[in-house]
């Protein structure tokens, strides 16, 4: 029965042993869903030595937290967390369950939604509530159209949520919330997997380009993998990530993990600048949910200042400094 | 080795255009083979290639994309499945991915069974993880390369956000692929495209395979569009063409305005 399906529940992911920041952003957005539709919100925490961290849910809205804490879980593996998790849900019984589509998401999601025999709706832009109605809003052929899913007769209801398409509120610690341990059901896992290596290709320190709220990104008219450096500092000082064309990392400037575009990562950032990126479709589906684009270009005809808020004609590497000049003045740095 | 490929036909998003109301025009968009699942068709031949087998692809789709399948088929692939009927139409993720299961049920065993990571007309990524669910398999997602087999283990590479990971799976296994960037996507040769029309190309109906009826098509699918419209157009904005630092000024009290810095 579709109404023995209540609440809201956000999975929570845990990644290099922090919760990642998507998680928040969804608890945010499922909050004020929640609240709409007068019912609670969950989290399921999902990782190993989770400890402490179990509390950090309550304070973007929370209601509960269930923990589900084993070492099983580190390193992540898709048919184990999909198989535990989908264990939990049929026995939470919530009407809603989203999920952040991360590599890792959209990994086990699917695997979730098949195992319950429901609908899911990937990666999402727009979550609303209409008539009662949860409705997930997302993008496809290439962005060129959005549509409107819902799930009218099956409960729960899935959706993987890109990150930064929400924001996460400023964090109330004085909230209060119920932190539940939760035994793991492994039942249903048939361990086939093993992770034999784990390479991080981001330089140390340096922002990934799926969390940052400002991206400065080069594309062939940087010219070098050295003329990056002047990107990363504008990056460094807007406290932002940098970013790539596909061409820049075919060219070996920057590493695949900093790839925007389709066959990269699709990003949402406050604030994208685009350098000597003439803007292929396959770049501009990457970005073009971000809230402000800059873009910087020699080509006067670049298709980059079709999408753009603001757009500078002439040499990057001269814009760039002065950018940085300007606004070291500015933030008194 | 038998290794099967489940591959799609899409419209090729990369020229689309449209009409004065910025609404997509779908008339007229040419038809092509995901390139996410050409990949994985490559990628499948070159296993062949090293370590002998089978390759076969198949689709869940209508007649017209025969074409798609015929261009694995000429591309090297050794036999094609095509799996057509109206009782498919209106199917939403789930009830393709369950239809597709049982034709591979029916089909047979295979040790490996490859798909694109995602299609680039609806960009779910689900068929790969939830066939590999319905017919209880492993499976990556995201995977660039399928680097060794060794006798009942493959060692793919998958990658992640923030680079990547060497997964060790036992077959038989489902692996998602997608194209490293500096892939370069073959043409069938001409005497691949002369071959393919020889190759074995099978035909299945909703009858011919075993499996609850009431999950195929629009009826088996939990998922209804509710609408479709054109995403909020972005227009050119402001395009300095002169001073820098003028320019440079000029945003960045936009910036300061919207909080972006502050």
């Amino acid at each position: 029965m579709i109404s023995d399906y209540k609440g809201i529940l956000v999975i929570g992911e845990i990644y290099d042993g922090k919760i990642r920041p998507v998680t928040f952003q969804l608890i945010t957005k499922a909050r004020e869903l929640a609240d709409t539709l007068n019912t609670s919100l969950s989290t399921v925490l999902i990782g190993n030595n989770i400890n402490e961290m179990a509390k950090e849910p309550i304070y973007y809205g929370a209601d509960k937290v269930y923990v589900l804490d084993n070492k099983m879980f580190d390193p992540y593996i898709a048919e184990v967390y999909s198989a535990v998790l989908a264990k939990f849900i049929d026995k939470l019984k919530p009407e809603i369950v989203l999920i952040p589509a991360t590599h890792t998401g959209r990994e086990y999601g699917p695997r979730i939604a098949a195992s319950l025999q429901t609908g899911m709706t990937a990666d999402c832009t727009d979550l609303a509530i209409k008539n009662g109605r949860f409705i997930q809003i997302r993008p496809a052929y290439g962005g060129n159209i959005m549509g409107e899913i819902f799930t009218p007769n099956h409960r729960p209801q899935i959706a993987t949520v890109r990150p930064n398409v929400f924001k996460a509120r400023d964090p109330d610690t004085s909230r209060n919330g119920e932190v539940i341990k939760e035994e793991p059901d492994f039942s249903n896992v048939n361990l086939r997997t093993v992770i034999k290596e784990i390479v991080k290709t981001t330089v140390t320190g340096a922002k990934k380009i799926d969390e940052a709220k400002v991206i400065v990104s080069g594309g062939r008219g940087v010219g070098s993998k050295e003329g990056f450096e002047l990107l990363r500092q504008l990056a460094d000082l807007l406290g932002g990530a940098v970013g790539a064309s596909r061409v820049a990392v075919d060219l070996g400037w920057m590493p695949k993990s900093a790839q925007v575009g389709q066959s990269g990562i699709t990003v949402s950032p406050d604030l994208y600048i685009a350098c000597g990126i003439s803007g292929t479709i396959q770049h501009i589906v990457g970005m073009k949910d971000s809230k402000i684009i800059v873009a910087i270009n020699k080509d006067p005809n670049a298709p980059i200042f079709n999408i753009a808020d603001f757009g500078i004609v002439g040499d990057l590497h001269e814009i760039i400094s002065v950018f940085i000049e300007e606004l070291k003045k500015v933030l008194n740095k | 080795m038998k290794i099967l490929v489940l591959v799609k036909q899409v419209p090729d998003t990369s020229e689309v255009k449209f009409n004065e109301n910025g609404v997509m025009i779908r008339e007229g968009l040419q038809s092509i083979l995901n390139v996410f699942d050409q990949f994985a068709v490559e990628e499948a031949l070159r296993i062949r290639e090293k370590y002998g087998g089978e390759v076969s692809v198949m689709t869940l789709a209508p007649e017209q994309a025969k074409s798609a399948l015929q261009k694995c088929l000429a591309l090297g692939a050794d036999k094609a499945y095509h799996i057509s009927d109206r009782a498919f139409g209106g199917s939403d993720t789930l009830a393709t991915s369950y239809a597709l299961s049982l034709a591979i049920k029916k089909v047979g065993e295979f040790d490996l069974i490859m798909a694109g990571n995602q299609a680039t007309d609806g960009d779910t990524g689900h068929i790969g993880p939830q066939v590999a669910q319905f017919l209880g398999l492993p499976h990556v997602s995201y995977v660039e390369k399928v680097e060794s087999i060794d006798g009942d283990k493959a060692l793919v590479k998958s990658l992640m956000e923030d680079g990547y990971r060497m997964v060790e799976v036992k077959l038989p296994a489902l692996f998602a692929c997608i194209p490293p960037t500096t892939f370069e996507y073959s043409n069938p040769s001409m005497s691949g495209i002369i071959k393919a029309k020889n190759k074995p190309y099978i035909w299945f109906k909703a009858d011919d395979i075993d499996g609850d009826k009431s999950r195929f098509g629009l009826n088996g699918s939990p998922t209804r569009v509710l609408k479709m419209y054109p995403p909020p157009k972005r227009s050119r904005g402001e395009i300095f063409t002169g001073d820098y630092h003028e320019a440079v000024k000029k945003i960045i009290d936009v910036l300061k305005e919207k909080k972006v810095i502050s």
